[in-house]
């Protein structure tokens, strides 16, 4: 199964991933093996069948909303690769 | 006793030596980081070994001893590096996550934490959990204790081998198509994945969370049991996990299998399997039977697709879930980034090795329009084909017999990736993740080469006791799981 590069080029900058061009056609054959391989799927008669999304048949367990307390600010930041006073800090994002 | 002779006892084993006060848990943690520091060198099982943390732990419990309630207190533990310890390094075996220590502990940590364990650091694996050879780590390759040419399987590859060497009486691993069970093969270590949801997963870091669960890895079905008792049940914080009522799982460990019915799919059995392996799965049906079991056999036939189904759901979650990596929240960020873009892009293009960003481009390929209800949608009816067979089956049977892998550990760098292969491992292990069964292997024999071969059993849904139960039954009759590679030829030395 063909995967054009320019696909995986355009998943690549969806996925926030920086890719070569010779990586772009590197991995647009390596997925398209992937998918071919896949092919057991296509001889699979699933007429009739759902999509199982999930495996446990509970749906909706709910809880009592209940304030309780959270992660200090502090240590939450700590874990950031930069953060200031309170905040995560980041690059300019709007001018 | 000795620091040899420590290591070579069970957790059980070694939790009675310490109520008892033969051992003293400071002793058994010197014992451990005394194997670590002879053989973690070679094997490369952790990725943070808490030397001073383990022995201050170790005084503490030592001082309250008189309290302990639990048969694992005391006895000390590590943890695969994908799930949370509050101020531990958590690495996810990634680069992307830097140094990163988490605010927090797992769930599953603050239960062992109760129960008196002692934890000796963090696991090696696959990273993020992608693979079957934990050869993906940004942190080295883990190696076998059996033979460090080899790979102890994947992902938590670190956990397995830890056990096997005696650095660590058991271990947290998780499994989201096989990550325990298969490790565990390689391993001649037992591992359960329990039921989808009776382990709290909160803070593990997700990889496909519609089948990630985490479990133990320990010398026996016994030592499982005992950690599972104490880490199984419901937990508020993870919106997913459900009582699962299975409790009491080590006194129910009577080795009675009398009118068990042992399933065996013979799909299973056909090809690709290795004839050792066929063999030493198959006498563990005899043992069973000499115990009172039938033995049924039976169709699942869900091998041709399960993997492909298996890949396509894993990689779509792991595309989404990964998403949270973006450089500034967490771990670490690449430099010289330019604008918030450039960030996102250069810090997961650095952070993330090429088997991450090869899954979370398959899997946003097949969420994308021209794949979805080929692949994705595809895959998920398949699922419920698995579900379907298992259910079929289990209206015949108690528990279902399989190999837990085709053939031994592969050597290092040898494996191809496993999606290409036209039969691969994952076939055997995904499909009880893909219907959320509870699922173990234990070790059932050694092959020419020396290698330990794995058993796997599956239950239905909650069926914890009566697969332990089984697994208990054969390791009373038998002594694989005793076995272990320390100054064995070929293994660590």
């Amino acid at each position: 199964m063909d995967v054009a590069p320019e696909q995986v080029a355009r998943l690549a900058r969806l996925c926030r991933l920086e890719l070569s061009p010779e990586e772009v056609r590197e991995v647009a054959a390596e997925l398209g093996r992937m998918l071919g391989r896949m092919d057991a799927l296509d001889r699979l008669d699933t007429a009739g069948v759902e999509p199982m999304y999930r495996v446990s048949p509970e749906v909706n367990v709910l809880r009592e909303d209940e304030a309780a307390p959270s992660w200090a600010r502090e240590e939450l930041l700590a874990a950031a690769p930069a953060a200031d006073g309170g905040a995560y800090l980041t690059p300019q994002a709007v001018e | 006793m000795g620091g040899t002779e420590l290591t070579g006892l069970t957790a059980l084993e070694l939790g009675a030596a310490i109520r008892r006060g033969e051992v003293s848990i400071p002793e058994a943690v010197r014992a451990a980081l005394c194997a670590v520091e002879a053989r973690n060198g070679a094997v490369n099982a952790f990725i943070t070994v808490t030397a001073r943390r383990a022995l201050e732990r170790a005084e503490k419990l030592q001082a309250e001893a008189g309290r302990a309630r639990s048969p694992l207190y005391g006895v000390p533990m590590a943890i695969k590096d994908n799930i949370c310890t509050r101020g531990v390094k958590t690495s996810c075996a990634s680069r992307i996550l830097g140094e990163f220590a988490p605010a927090y502990d797992a769930g599953v940590v603050d239960r062992l934490a109760g129960a008196g364990a002692v934890s000796l650091g963090k696991l090696n694996m696959d990273e993020f959990a992608m693979g079957s050879t934990s050869e993906t780590s940004y942190y080295g390759p883990v190696r076998n204790p059996w033979d460090l040419a080899r790979s102890p399987g994947g992902s938590s590859g670190g956990s397995a081998a830890a056990v096997a060497a005696g650095m660590g009486w058991y271990a947290l691993g998780s499994d989201t198509g096989g990550s325990i069970r298969q490790p565990a093969a390689f391993c001649g270590v037992t591992g359960i994945k329990p039921t989808y949801g009776t382990v709290s997963r909160y803070g593990l870091v997700a990889y496909a969370s519609s089948m990630d669960q985490i479990g133990p890895l320990g010398r026996d079905a016994a030592d499982c049991a005992a950690v599972l008792d104490v880490i199984q049940g419901r937990d508020a914080r993870d919106a997913t996990s459900l009582d699962g009522r299975y409790g009491g799982l080590l006194d129910g460990l009577t080795g009675d299998v009398r009118g068990l019915k042992v399933g065996l799919p013979r799909d299973w059995y056909g090809d690709g399997l290795d004839g050792e392996a066929r063999a030493a799965v198959l006498a563990v049906a005899d043992v069973l039977k000499s115990r009172g079991a039938e033995v049924v056999e039976l169709s699942v036939p869900v091998m041709d697709y399960a993997a492909s189904a298996y890949y396509a759901i894993a990689a779509a979650e792991a595309s989404s879930n990964l998403s949270r990596f973006d450089g500034i929240r967490y771990g670490w960020r690449a430099e010289e980034c330019g604008g918030l873009d450039g960030l996102y892009a250069k810090t997961r293009s650095q952070g993330f090795g090429p088997e991450v960003k090869r899954r979370i481009l398959l899997g946003a390929l097949v969420l994308s329009a021209g794949h979805y209800e080929g692949r994705y949608q595809k895959a998920l009816r398949a699922r419920a084909l698995v579900r379907d067979a298992f259910q079929a089956a289990f209206e015949r049977c108690g528990v279902i017999l399989a190999p837990t892998a085709p053939a031994d550990a592969p050597r290092l760098g040898e494996g191809q990736p496993e999606e290409l292969q036209a039969r691969p491992g994952v076939a055997y292990t995904a499909p009880a993740n893909l219907a959320g069964l509870p699922a173990l292997s234990m070790p059932c024999g050694l092959d020419g080469k020396g290698l330990p071969i794995g058993a796997q059993l599956i239950a239905p849904r909650f069926g914890e006791g009566a697969l332990l139960n089984a697994a208990h039954a054969f390791q009373l009759d038998t002594d694989w799981h005793r076995r272990i590679p320390v100054g064995r030829g070929g293994g660590v030395k």
